[in-house]
C-alpha cells in the first residue's frame, strides 16, 4: 500500500510539471502584450515595462522563466499581484470558500444522484425509473448558468426558500446549499445515470442470485452485494469528474457572488493578473490530482479483490 | 421521418454492393467470413436501431436542426439582425411567436439563425476530437513502449487541465471583439475546446487497441506480414467505431453547452454572430422580468443537446451485444 502511494506521487510529479507548464504558456507567453490595459487608456511608460517585465522574468526563455517560477514555488512562494499583494493571501483568502462549495456539491451529488439511480435500476421501466431518465436527460441538457438563474429566480426571490446570495468572507453553509445544488446539478444527472446502468447490470450477476437463493433479505442483497459491488464506476466518474466542478465553480460564484477561487481566476483572466492565474490553477490542478489518486486508493477498500502491493 | 426511410434505402443498397464481389469473387473464405461478420454486426444494429422510438425520433429531431442550420431562410423571411428599439422586450404575440429581444430584434428570427454557430461549434470540435484523440490514442496502443509513456503522460497533462477552466485561458490568450470576423472567433472557440477535449477520445481508443492487439486474428494478420496501418484500418477500427460514435455524440451537446457556457462568460462567440449561447447570455441580465428572452434560445439549444445525448443512447444500445 504505501509503496503503491509513493509510486503514484512519484508518477504525479511529470503530470504536475507539465500541466502547470501549459498554464504557464497558456498566461504568460501567448497573450501578444501581458501589460495591456495595465495603465488605464494610455499605453504603460516603458520604464514600467521594463520593471515588470524584469519582475515577471519575461525577458528569458519561456524555460527559464518556467524554472524560476517554479523554484520560487517549491519554497512557497506564489509570487505577488501587479499591485503588490502576494498571491498566496490571495489563496489563503478565497479557497477555503471554495473548498466548503466542492464539498456540499460532492454530498447532494452521492447522496440524492446515487439514491435516484438505485430508485430506478429497482423499479427499471416503471414510473421512478422513467421519471429518473427523462429528468435526469433534461437537467444534462441545460447549460449550467440557466439553471442557476432560474434557481436563484424561483427559490431564492420568489418563493425566499434560500438567500439569494452567498457574499462574504465567510457565508454560512445554509447560504452555500443552492449554489451547491446549482454547481452539482450535472454531475448529479450523469451520477444517477452510471449508478442505475451498473447497478441493473449487477443485478443479473450470479452472486446476486446465490445471495437471493441462500435466503437473504432483498435490502441486503440490494445494499451491501449489488450497490457496493456497483460503487467503483460511480467514484471514478466522481473523480475525473471532479475537474468539471472547480471550472463549474467559475460560473456558480459569479452567479450567487460568491467571493471563492472560482471568481478570483476568472477576475484575474480578465485583469491579466498572470501571477494569480498561475498560481490559484496549479493549486486546482495538484487538488484534482490527489482526488484521483484518492479515488484509486478507495477501489481498494470497496472491493477486497482488488490489491494494491 | 423521410430523411431516416431514405437513408435506410441507401444503405441496403450500399450494403449489397458491398457484399457483392466477395459472393460472385469465387472461393475465398478468409475474405468472406470478414464481410460476413461485419455485415451482420452493423445490420443488427441497424435493424435493432429502426424499431427503436427513442433513435427515430432524435434522429428527426437532428435532421430538422441540421436543416435550420443550413438554410435559415426557409424557416423565416426576417433578418435577425434588423432590430426596433420600440419592440424591446415585447411578450410573444401572434406577429412575434416568440416576442422580442432587449434590442428589439425578433426572437424567432434570431433562435432560427443561431441554430448554424452552436451547431457548427458542436459538430468541428467533436470532428477535430475525434481525429486527434483517434490517431494519438491509436498511436499509443499500438506502438507501444516509451511512445505508449510519453504519450500518455501528454495525455494525463491535457486531462488535468479542467474543459472550461483551459477553455477560457485559452480565449482570453487570444481574445476576441466584435471587430474579429466571425469565422475567425468561432474557429478560436473550435480549437480552445478541441485542444482540451481529446484526452478523452485518445484513452478510449488505446483501450480499445490494447484489447485487441494480441487477439488471435491479429497476431494472426501480423504473422501473415500485415504493416500497422492495415492492421489498424482492418482490425483495430472497427472494434473502436462503437464506443467513439457513442462517446462523440454525447460529447457534441457537451461543447455546444461548452461554447453556450463560454459566450455566457464574455470569451466565446461574440454578439455580431447570432448564436443561442450569445442570446442565453444577454438574456439572463432580464430574466426576472422578461423570462421569454432566455426559454426559446435555452429550449433550443437543450433540444439540440437533448437530441444528441438520446441518439448517442440509442446508439450504444444498438451497438452493445451484451444487452441483447
Amino acid at each position: 500500500m504505501g509503496r503503491y502511494v509513493a509510486r503514484r506521487l512519484l508518477q504525479m510529479i511529470p503530470v504536475v510539471l507539465g500541466t502547470t507548464f501549459v498554464i504557464y504558456t497558456m498566461v504568460w507567453a501567448l497573450p501578444a502584450n501581458p501589460f495591456q490595459g495595465k495603465c488605464g487608456t494610455r499605453p504603460c511608460p516603458e520604464r514600467y515595462v521594463a520593471a515588470m517585465t524584469e519582475k515577471y522574468n519575461l525577458n528569458d526563455n519561456l524555460l527559464v522563466q518556467y524554472g524560476k517560477y517554479l523554484g520560487s514555488l517549491v519554497q512557497g512562494d506564489f509570487g505577488t499581484t501587479f499591485s503588490g499583494v502576494p498571491v498566496l493571501d490571495e489563496l489563503v483568502r478565497t479557497y477555503p470558500v471554495t473548498v466548503r462549495l466542492a464539498f456540499l456539491a460532492i454530498v447532494i451529488q452521492v447522496v440524492i444522484g446515487m439514491a435516484a439511480g438505485v430508485l430506478a435500476a429497482l423499479r427499471r421501466g416503471g414510473f421512478a425509473d422513467s421519471l429518473v431518465l427523462v429528468s435526469t436527460l433534461a437537467v444534462i441538457s441545460i447549460p449550467v448558468f440557466v439553471i442557476g438563474h432560474l434557481m436563484q429566480l424561483t427559490l431564492g426571490i420568489n418563493w425566499g426558500i434560500f438567500p439569494v446570495t452567498a457574499r462574504g468572507a465567510d457565508p454560512s453553509w445554509y447560504s452555500l446549499v443552492m449554489p451547491a445544488m446549482v454547481l452539482a446539478s450535472t454531475s448529479l444527472a450523469y451520477v444517477a445515470r452510471l449508478m442505475r446502468a451498473t447497478l441493473v447490470e449487477n443485478l443479473r450477476a450470479d452472486y446476486v442470485r446465490t445471495a437471493t437463493a441462500k435466503g437473504l433479505p432483498r435490502a441486503r442483497v440490494v445494499g451491501v452485494h449489488t450497490v457496493r459491488n456497483s460503487l467503483i464506476p460511480v467514484i471514478t466518474f466522481l473523480g475525473v469528474d471532479f475537474g468539471a466542478l472547480l471550472g463549474g465553480a467559475i460560473v456558480t460564484e459569479g452567479i450567487f457572488g460568491i467571493g471563492g477561487v472560482g471568481g478570483l481566476i476568472f477576475r484575474s483572466i480578465n485583469l491579466q493578473e498572470g501571477a494569480v492565474v498561475t498560481g490559484a490553477v496549479t493549486v486546482l490542478v495538484l487538488i484534482f490530482l490527489l482526488v484521483n489518486l484518492l479515488v484509486d486508493l478507495l477501489y481498494a477498500a470497496l472491493d477486497p479483490r482488488i490489491r494494491y502491493g | 421521418m423521410a430523411s431516416v426511410e431514405l437513408t435506410t434505402r441507401t444503405r441496403r443498397v450500399s450494403r449489397t454492393r458491398r457484399g457483392e464481389p466477395a459472393e460472385s469473387g469465387g472461393y475465398r473464405p478468409r475474405h468472406r467470413a470478414g464481410r460476413t461478420r461485419e455485415r451482420s454486426l452493423g445490420r443488427d444494429a441497424w435493424d435493432e436501431l429502426r424499431r427503436n422510438p427513442l433513435f427515430i425520433v432524435s434522429a428527426a429531431v437532428i435532421v430538422l436542426l441540421v436543416l435550420i442550420a443550413a438554410f435559415p431562410g426557409l424557416f423565416t423571411t426576417l433578418d435577425p439582425t434588423r432590430c426596433d428599439l420600440n419592440f424591446s422586450r415585447q411578450a410573444p404575440s401572434a406577429g412575434a411567436w416568440f416576442g422580442y429581444d432587449v434590442q428589439g430584434c425578433d426572437i424567432y428570427a434570431r433562435t432560427i439563425y443561431g441554430a448554424r454557430a452552436s451547431i457548427l461549434v458542436g459538430v468541428l470540435t467533436t470532428t477535430a476530437v475525434v481525429l486527434i484523440g483517434g490517431v494519438i490514442g491509436a498511436v499509443a496502443g499500438f506502438v507501444g513502449g516509451w511512445v505508449d509513456a510519453t504519450l500518455s503522460r501528454l495525455l494525463e497533462i491535457f486531462f488535468g487541465v479542467p474543459l472550461l477552466l483551459g477553455g477560457i485561458l485559452l480565449l482570453a490568450a487570444f481574445p476576441s471583439d466584435t471587430d474579429t470576423p466571425w469565422w475567425l472567433t468561432l474557429t478560436k472557440v473550435v480549437l480552445a475546446l478541441s485542444v482540451l477535449g481529446w484526452p478523452a477520445v485518445a484513452r478510449i481508443m488505446r483501450s480499445t487497441v490494447l484489447a485487441v492487439k494480441y487477439a488471435d486474428y491479429v497476431v494472426a494478420a501480423r504473422g501473415l506480414g500485415a504493416r500497422m496501418g492495415r492492421i489498424l484500418w482492418r482490425h483495430v477500427l472497427p472494434n473502436a467505431v462503437a464506443p467513439v460514435i457513442v462517446y462523440a455524440t454525447i460529447a457534441l451537446g457537451v461543447f455546444i453547452v461548452a461554447e453556450a457556457v463560454l459566450s455566457y462568460l464574455g470569451i466565446g462567440l461574440q454578439p455580431p454572430i447570432v448564436s443561442w449561447g450569445v442570446d442565453i447570455s444577454n438574456a439572463t441580465e432580464y430574466v426576472r422580468q422578461s423570462p421569454h428572452l432566455l426559454i426559446f434560445p435555452g429550449a433550443f439549444l437543450s433540444l439540440t443537446v437533448l437530441a444528441f445525448i438520446m441518439l448517442g443512447d440509442a446508439v450504444r444500445d444498438a451497438l452493445d451485444p451484451k444487452l441483447r
